[in-house]
């Protein structure tokens, strides 16, 4: 029983292990730093299990040692090996970065709750991913959005609209995870086994009504999960009342895990011979992405709080990630991985700049960024980069993401669909420019209404916040990682789909 | 001595280093002003090695390393390169001597800022000029866009921020909204957007055939640097900047960034032939034909003499997009040997506008009236430059309308023959108007002095009459170093000529 | 007209399934105040918890708990978390691969539990059942329960279960029965992993030989409801909260409260009393 044989399973048992106890240290410093190690340990984990899959291939493993389809199997390939890490690695410089923010932002009794929940919500992304069982995903599911919601909610001593967020998150969370469990009961009644690699066997050929429907059921599920237009009216809400912290986590990971989950299901589970897929690239993905991408963007230019703003934005970039898959093809299947990674980064960067803001000033309205540059040079510019980053501008990851979107538009003669990219990277320019006008040009506010930062945000929160940045630029100018490996995880997942690679 | 191949990247690194040298030292502005010269000396003599590469025959390369896969940041030379780059960093060096010169004798915040925000610029503008394949140009271009917006918004006021904004809007909509899908599209569909000779399209003529028009209507509004109608606006909407940055933008960096990538993109990507054969340029050598006339009846009007050279500009960049549309030999030459000679013809006339402002507060030409007297220095550079724009010998402004009438007449296209002289005597009246009114005519009421009085005039610091009144030296020896410049290149015309035949294949 | 109701009536389950799920969707989008949206919730996952038990049930099926004396070495393998027999993968290995083989392996297994087994064919025959309800390779519909099962297509298929359910005590009279342990080997994994219980079971009482439910739904349930537990829960506990911050549950109360902390002014139509 050697540490190798149960990788697999160690970036679920550490944290999940941790969390409980998290609850029973003392509040104040001690529950922090904690959480902090194990997410380090689990980040450790999946970078231990990334370099295996990668160089050795697919890894499965069998929960209790006992066999698949009846066991639970732990499968990891590249794409969710890619996931894993994605994952793990927001968490371990977001659980550091926490620290400052949380201790304004939530009260001081709940801390221990709060770094428990924000375990067991990591815990719960990771097992989402690593799983290869299709009920097992909605257990992990339930999991994350349970101590989601309970994460959200704890912001409410700021405003107490998050406690109404989190409900209606709640509520419209917990109908499409039953939907999704629907849906899983569905393919069970079809096929009798719930182990995906198996699912996949016994689906081929099978086009009855029953799977139909248990398709319809995972994609309307899996898509509210993953905010898909317009499916996505819980996020604004959720993301912009949370603690900062939270956002930046759940901002980065949440829904990237959830359109892993929609990816595995399409590819590895269903295959192209099933009638719904190919209908539902076509008059699903491709629209409900389209008009997520436009609608999100152009309302996130009239949002006054910056949080609120960077929230729309996220649902405009899962509808690139959606518009990457309805292409159908091995490189909108690369460009949707890769999206997906550069865009946690992005966004986990953009909103730790804003936690240090709204430390510092008190608020996350626009007009507490006015005259920034000069009170939080720090802060500015790592907002200004990581914007710059989400408008695409080269040497960036966002360009990286924007170049293979494009190119597999281009590829797969969706010619209209690249110029529609490039449009709703322009509305990008017009709210990042806002905030960035504002911070750079305008002076600051006089008026005590927003509390005038008197001095940068603390190391602790710049030292991650900026790392996450040098993540942005390295990875926008050296693409092994996300390129090369998505490029073969799509390769992969189209021929376990029976599709032309 | 350094390599060729070498001297490429350093090119490109030596500015950066600047840009370090010159943030630490900016407490010192002697010392920091020093590192700007020296960096400027240094780029100057590294462009020149790899000029005399290139006209040797060599086509010295540095390959970075790749982004994507089969996307290298790769840099290669050749004789369009290698031109644009000697032109830009010598004019970078002139500039920044002005530059001390007029941010000092006005005064004015934030300079370690701006010379800052200038080292990275013209890294970019190496990075443009040396950049292998299309991928690297977009990645420089871009950089290029970044860096010089703290340059428009130098001042800081609302008009400051107005201008800055429709600069960085235009260029950013026109570069990631049409030149990045145009890029990414030529590369899915050839596989390559490597530079080489004779272009990559005509190797793919079918699938590209349809869309020739297409692709190309992408790349010539996308590269909005070009400022080709109706992408312009930016450009005198940066005229909110300090003149040392209009001077740079106008002649060197930024204007000629983007007639170069058009005329790189026309020659290396397309190919003459192709565009020839295709008939894909000549909707656009229209559109170039209209905006040469369309801005020069706007300039014509325009009272505020940096908004009348801005116009001005958007005319004159039209050249050399007509040069690339015209898609024959003549034509291409014409249009390369034009950046070279606006270059230096513009920045003449931009340094003149500068050190008008900066001796008398200026900005209006009808205020100018007379002024030639108390200026002689300036306005005569001026009148040179205005000479070498217009296209009158033995200015060097004179060869590439020439050439660019050759290559009309190759391709029968005689409109645009009537095209450049209607656009050389509208040149005429609103360019030479200024020099001939300021040396002839007597100055205009309110400024009006009998001559011999010497005081200060009603406004309390007025001109005064009958003395000399220039600008300071290093507002005033740069303009005439590079009037000179235009007048030599009239001399020197043969063997730049010769120098790049080999961009229009052998010729 | 006689088909139609008769094709209604019989699948009374699955109509109450669909009652209660929209019933429950309703209720959520409908009732304002929260507790009521709680409620409704959990009618819907309720819903789903009685979808999955009756795609579990079988007909004549009894409780998958095991009840055997000398077999309780099989206590330990009580269903745990949620693939209950997974302990019983190990006897489904041995009962796989034929009456003799599950006899050797039951040494290796579970030993009182294999020792017992005189009618292999028997265990084979009640294990092909299970596992041709939950895994027919070649029906899409058959799974759910026999009463719902007309598109089986191997004859040979029904024929067993028939047989297997009314001669129970003999030796299925199709001498494929044996061999017919080859028809589905895989699902005879599952269902012997199921049935293990059941297996044993059978070998003790030969005469009559139990029919169990399908356990696996019952454990996916079990799950289920946990997590609809934990769901109403938090729920409610954020009911409380908000009734806290609010001073109301009620939801166009709080959307009016919401917007005026949002726009300054109540944006909704309906304007909440004061």
């Amino acid at each position: 029983m050697s540490l190798i044989s149960q990788l697999p399973v160690l970036p679920i048992i550490v944290p999940i292990i941790a969390a409980p106890i998290t609850l029973l240290l003392p509040k104040g410093r001690a529950p922090h730093l904690w959480a902090t190690l194990f997410s380090w340990i689990t980040f450790a984990t999946c970078v231990w299990l990334f370099s295996e899959v990668s160089a050795n291939g697919t890894i499965s493993y069998f929960l209790g040692d006992w066999a698949p389809p009846i066991g639970i199997e732990y499968r990891i390939d590249l794409a969710n090996a890619l996931v894993l890490l994605l994952v793990s690695g927001i968490a371990a410089l977001t659980f550091p970065f926490a620290y400052r923010s949380v201790q304004l932002e939530v009260d001081e009794r709940q801390t221990p709750a709060f770094y428990g929940a924000l375990l067991i919500c990591m815990t719960g992304l990771l097992g989402v991913t690593i799983t290869g069982d299709a009920f097992n995903v909605f257990v992990f599911l339930e999991i994350s959005s349970l101590s989601a919601y309970a994460l959200i909610a704890m912001g409410a001593r700021r405003d107490r609209r998050a406690l109404t967020a989190a409900f209606n998150y709640l509520v419209m969370g917990t109908i499409g995870a039953t939907f999704f469990v629907i849906g899983i009961g569905l393919l069970y009644q079809a096929t009798g086994t719930l182990n995906m690699a198996d699912l996949a066997d016994r689906l081929i050929g099978q086009n009855n009504r029953m799977v139909q429907a248990g398709f319809a059921f995972i994609l309307v599920g899996m898509g509210l999960k993953l905010a898909m237009f317009p499916m996505h009216l819980w996020l604004p809400n959720a993301y912009t009342y949370a603690p900062s912290a939270v956002t930046a986590f759940m901002a980065a990971t949440a829904t990237k895990v959830a359109v892993y989950v929609l990816i595995r299901f399409f590819f590895s589970v269903f295959n192209f011979d099933f009638a719904f897929i190919g209908a539902s690239f076509t008059y699903v993905l491709l629209p409900l992405g389209l008009v997520g991408m436009f609608a999100a963007s152009l309302v996130a230019v009239f949002q006054e709080d910056v949080k609120r703003m960077l929230a729309y934005s996220s649902v405009a970039q899962i509808g690139y990630m959606l518009l990457g898959l309805s292409f159908a093809t091995v490189e909108g299947l690369t460009a949707t991985l890769v999206h997906m990674f550069n865009h946690a980064l992005m966004k986990g960067a953009l909103f730790m700049a804003v936690a240090c803001v709204v430390l510092r000033a008190g608020s996350s309205s626009i007009n507490a960024f006015a005259g920034l540059s000069k009170r939080m040079p720090v802060t500015t510019w790592a907002f200004i980069l990581s914007g710059l980053s989400l408008i695409g501008v080269p040497l960036t990851v966002g360009f990286v993401s924007k170049w293979y979107l494009l190119d597999a538009a281009f590829s797969a003669g969706h010619w209209y669909a690249g110029f529609l990219i490039v449009a709703s990277s322009l509305i990008a320019l017009l709210y990042i420019g806002r905030v960035a006008e504002q911070m750079l040009l305008k002076e600051p506010a006089e008026d005590g209404k927003y509390a005038l930062p008197k001095e940068e945000a603390p190391m602790s929160m710049l030292i991650p916040m900026w790392l996450l940045i040098a993540a942005n630029i390295y990875f926008g100018l050296r693409t092994e990682l996300t390129g090369d490996i998505a490029t073969r995880a799509a390769e992969a997942l189209m021929l376990s789909a029976g599709g032309a690679p | 001595m350094i390599s060729p191949g070498l001297a490429i990247p350093l090119a490109l690194a030596v500015p950066l280093i600047g840009f370090i040298a010159i943030w630490l030292l900016g407490k010192h502005p002697n010392l920091r002003e020093a590192a700007t010269l020296v960096t400027g000396g240094i780029l100057v003599v590294l462009a020149v090695i790899v000029f005399a590469a290139v006209g040797e025959g060599q086509r010295p390369g540095f390959v970075l390393f790749e982004v994507i896969d089969g996307l290298p940041i790769a840099f290669a030379a050749e004789p369009l390169g290698a031109m644009f780059a000697v032109i830009a960093s010598g004019l970078w060096l002139v500039n920044s001597v002005y530059s001390i010169g007029y941010m000092r004798g006005g005064n004015e915040k934030h300079q370690t800022r701006f010379y800052m925000s200038f080292a990275v610029a013209i890294s970019a503008a190496m990075g443009v000029a040396f950049a292998a394949n299309l991928f690297t140009l977009f990645i420089f271009y871009e950089v290029l866009t970044l860096s010089t917006f703290p340059l428009v918004t130098h001042k800081g006021d609302e008009k400051a921020r107005n201008g800055g904004r429709v600069y960085l809007g235009v260029l950013m909509a026109t570069s990631i909204g049409l030149l990045l899908p145009a890029i990414v599209w030529t590369y899915a569909i050839t596989g390559t957007g490597d530079f080489t000779d004779g272009g990559i399209m005509a190797a793919h003529a079918d699938a590209v055939g349809p869309i020739a028009g297409i692709l190309l209507g992408l790349y010539v509004f996308g590269v909005g640097k070009a400022a080709l109608m109706p992408v312009h606006p930016w450009l005198p909407n940066a005229m909110v900047a300090p003149t040392p940055v209009s001077a740079f933008l106008h002649a060197v960096a930024v204007v000629k960034a983007g007639v170069f990538s058009v005329l790189k993109i026309a020659v290396y990507i397309f190919g003459i032939d192709f565009m020839a054969d295709t008939g894909a340029s000549l909707p656009f050598m229209w559109i170039a034909a209209a905006s040469i006339l369309l801005a020069s009846a706007i300039a014509m009007h325009k009272d505020n003499l940096k908004a009348r050279l801005a116009y001005s500009t958007v005319s004159q960049l039209s050249y050399v997009t007509l040069g690339a549309m015209l898609a024959t030999q003549m034509g291409v030459m014409g249009g390369a040997m034009q950046i070279a000679a606006h270059a230096l013809g513009k920045m003449t006339l931009f340094m003149c506008a500068g050190a008008i402002y900066v001796a008398h507060h200026k900005t209006l030409v009808s205020e100018m009236r007379g002024l030639g007297r108390v200026m002689p220095w300036t306005f005569g550079a001026f009148f040179l430059g205005a000479m070498s724009i217009i296209g009158l010998p033995p200015m060097g402004g004179s060869w590439p309308k020439f050439f660019l009438m050759l290559g009309a007449a190759d391709t029968g296209q005689l409109a645009t023959i009537a095209v450049l002289m209607i656009s050389s005597i509208l040149n005429v009246i609103y360019l030479l108007s200024i020099p001939v009114q300021a040396f002839y005519m007597s100055p205009a009421e309110g400024d009006a002095k009998p001559k011999g009085v010497n005081e200060a005039g009603a406004k309390g610091a007025g001109i005064q009459w009958g003395a000399l009144q220039e600008a300071p030296i290093l507002c005033l020896a740069p303009p005439l170093v590079t009037a000179t410049g235009a007048f030599l290149l009239f001399f020197f015309a043969d063997p730049l000529y010769n120098f790049l035949t080999p961009m229009i294949g052998g010729g | 007209m006689d088909d139609w109701f008769s094709f209604i009536l019989a699948r009374y389950n699955y109509w109450i399934v669909i009652v209660l799920m929209m019933t429950g969707l309703y209720i959520v989008f409908a009732r304002g105040n929260l507790v009521k949206k709680i409620v409704g919730l959990n009618i819907f996952q309720t819903s789903v918890f009685i979808y999955y038990i009756t795609i579990g049930k079988i007909a004549g099926g009894t409780a998958p708990i095991y009840m055997g004396g000398e077999l309780d070495a099989a206590a330990h393998h009580e269903p745990e978390g949620e693939h209950g027999g997974d302990a019983a993968g190990h006897d489904a290995e041995a009962a796989a691969h034929g009456a003799e083989a599950a006899a050797h392996d039951a040494g290796e297994a579970s030993e009182a539990l294999h020792a017992k087994i005189d009618n292999s064919a028997l265990d084979a025959g009640n294990n092909l059942k299970d596992a041709l309800k939950k895994a027919p390779p070649q029906s899409g519909e058959a799974a759910g329960s026999l009463h719902a099962a007309p598109d089986v297509s191997s004859d040979v298929a029904e024929k067993i279960s028939n047989n297997t359910l009314s001669h129970l005590d003999k030796t299925p009279p199709n001498p494929g029965i044996g061999p017919g342990l080859d028809l589905a080997p895989d699902g005879l994994h599952d269902a012997a992993a199921n049935a293990g219980h059941g297996a044993a079971d059978a070998a003790h009482a030969a005469v009559e030989a139990i029919v169990y439910s399908n356990p696996l739904p019952h454990v996916l349930i079990l799950t289920a409801i946990v997590v609809g537990v934990a769901t109403t829960a938090v729920g409610l506990a954020l009911a409380v909260r908000i009734r806290e911050a609010y001073g109301t549950i009620e939801e166009d109360e709080l959307e009016a409260a919401d917007d005026i902390a949002e726009f300054g002014r109540q944006a909704s139509a309906e304007r909440a009393p004061a």
